[in-house]
């Protein structure tokens, strides 16, 4: 619900200035500033992201003796974000597409306060769950339920909600035996079938998920799919980045297009990926949509 | 139902978030670094035959090689013949190793939980306090052994020896200051945990640890007030093993560095950290 807005009259425009608003509209024209929504879950204001990363290696000592004066650059400047603004309101399940590099991973890191913006600043209500690309992310030598309990302590919760919920993640993740021995020992599928048990059975209103749908077996995948339909129904925020479109397509209720850092639009995922696939020129096969 | 939980993160210019919304949320999470130790010190002496076993046998055998330094091979008879030596020393070593186990594991604590940081958000400086609370739980065996090497050496209880506690928690809050800065440097400067065995070794000769602080005092004068570790180690030997007061300057000198080290490491830390989960 949109309680106030004002307009901030811009005479440069450009994709950048993109501003969506709650109900899936895309304003481009003059921004529009300050809305307060009561069933806000994120809120983007502005947000850049710009960091620097290492490109090169770092000269060694002998390199700089043996040419001291050379001038080398060993980072380079990312613009990963750039002035995005965007509402997200309870219960709306955001796809998220682009390129590689178009940002979309730093978008959700952003979100769930693991970047921070350069400029802007983003707003998130309610508990947050991340499923990223990396997996759990603890110590290898431990088992997967010290992992569980890492896992949870690091997301906020109590031993007592973590131990509620134990049975149900350890039953969801189908490791049997498995989830008393060290995670070294697990296969990749396995690790990232604990992942996804942990992140959806802490009851977050806001999901992150990055590229991780595609856990496991046929069998787990299908199980992976009902629980996010499950979450939805329960009025979940999710976000999904994805490049398997037909993941976006079917989960989602909304999308948005993001773009060398920029956001391109918002709208109906069918209608983000046809623009999305219009502008990189590809056509719609079975190797951009599989995911689940 | 929805949790009221709410987060906000904004551009900070300093890079120094909101502090007592940091300290709050350290330590509403704190019990994740304690897991963390634990699970840590569980999963180290995991593949061992002695397991935790090792966290008394450590000390023990530290105790032993400094005696055979001292009493056998040194063949010098003024250590064999005070009695309070061999204590100072082996009091002084453990101390030591508290603190040059919070650098060390200070120093890996960031690089180290890579994953970690890139997935999960939580104040890093929670990875820092779980290496400061592992090195306190390995320096905590050693107390009955030093107790053991005291009482064998024909040294009495006193009751000034109760100044060790705040001593000690002077020392830890400069070993989490220290540990914070090298956490934060190792990430810029991989570099560092290298250099550290060889700081660690020059910092333990130049400190009163295997000598008293007199010695270096006569030598240097107020100039030895620069190291950090002339107080902390000077008032740690006197109070714990000679039973004496050590000069009140000294406290002053160590209650400065403690404040200081912990304050300027820890917000280095923290005006970088959003930076980790791009640079490691």
């Amino acid at each position: 619900m949109i309680s106030l807005s004002e307009f901030d009259a811009s005479d440069d425009f450009s994709p950048a200035d993109a501003t969506v608003n709650a109900d899936g509209s895309v304003n481009n024209g003059p921004k529009l500033v300050k809305e307060v929504s009561q069933d806000r879950a994120i809120y983007l204001d502005d947000v850049c992201v710009t960091y620097k990363t290492a490109f090169d290696r770092q000269r060694t000592l002998k390199q700089i003796l043996a040419h001291p004066f050379q001038k080398t650059t060993n980072f380079k400047v990312v613009d990963a974000m750039k002035h995005v603004t965007l509402e997200v309101n309870h219960g709306t399940v955001l796809g998220v597409i682009g390129h590689n590099g178009a940002g979309k991973s730093t978008m959700l890191r952003t979100m769930a306060g693991i970047l921070r913006p350069t400029s802007g600043a983003v707003e998130v209500h309610g508990r947050v769950s991340t499923l990223l690309a990396l997996g759990l992310g603890f110590n290898n030598n431990l088992s997967g339920r010290e992992n569980v309990m890492l896992g949870g302590l690091a997301m906020g919760m109590s031993r007592d909600e973590i131990e509620e919920k134990y049975h149900q993640i350890a039953e969801f993740s189908e490791l049997g035996d498995f989830i008393d021995l060290p995670m070294r020992t697990y296969s990749s599928g396995m690790g990232a079938k604990l992942a996804f048990s942990v992140a959806v059975h802490f009851e977050p209103d806001v999901l992150l998920v990055d590229e991780a749908l595609s856990a496991g077996d046929a069998r787990f995948k299908t199980k992976a799919r009902d629980k996010m339909h499950e979450l939805m129904s329960t009025a979940r925020t999710i976000v999904v980045v994805s490049h398997a479109l037909n993941t976006i397509a079917d989960l989602c209720n909304d999308a948005i297009w993001l773009d060398h850092g920029q956001l391109m639009g918002r709208g109906a995922p069918q209608e983000m990926i046809d623009r999305y696939m219009e502008h990189v020129k590809v056509a719609s096969s079975a190797v951009t949509k599989d995911d689940f | 139902m929805k949790s009221t939980e709410e987060y906000v993160y904004r551009s900070t210019s300093a890079g120094i978030p909101n502090i007592p919304t940091y300290i709050r949320d350290f330590w509403n999470r704190r019990v994740f670094a304690v897991e963390m130790s634990k699970s840590g010190m569980r999963s180290s002496n995991a593949n061992n035959v002695l397991g935790s076993f090792w966290l008394v046998l450590n000390p023990l055998l530290l105790a032993f090689v400094y005696y055979l330094l001292i009493s056998v091979l040194s063949g010098n008879n003024s250590a064999q013949e005070d009695p309070q030596r061999l204590p100072h020393i082996v009091g002084g070593i453990f101390a030591y190793y508290f603190f040059a186990a919070c650098m060390t594991g200070g120093a890996q604590s960031v690089v180290a939980a890579g994953r970690l940081i890139m997935n999960t958000p939580f104040p890093r400086l929670l990875l820092v306090y779980s290496v400061v609370r592992t090195a306190f739980y390995r320096f905590l065996p050693t107390i009955p052994v030093f107790f053991l090497v005291y009482l064998i050496k024909g040294q009495h209880f006193h009751l000034v020896q109760l100044l060790a506690i705040p001593a000690f928690f002077m020392l830890t809050l400069a070993g989490f200051g220290m540990a914070a800065l090298l956490a934060t440097a190792q990430v810029y400067f991989r570099d560092t945990s290298s250099f550290l065995p060889y700081i660690n070794r020059i910092w333990l000769y130049i400190s009163p640890i295997l000598f008293y602080w007199e010695r270096i005092y006569k030598e240097l004068g107020t100039l030895s007030y620069l190291n950090p570790l002339y107080s902390f180690m000077g008032i740690w030997g006197d109070v714990l093993i000679r039973g004496k007061m050590p000069p009140v300057h000294m406290w002053y000198a160590a209650g400065l560095w403690s404040i200081g080290i912990f304050t300027v490491g820890s917000l280095i830390f923290i005006s970088r950290e959003s930076d980790f989960a791009v640079r490691i």
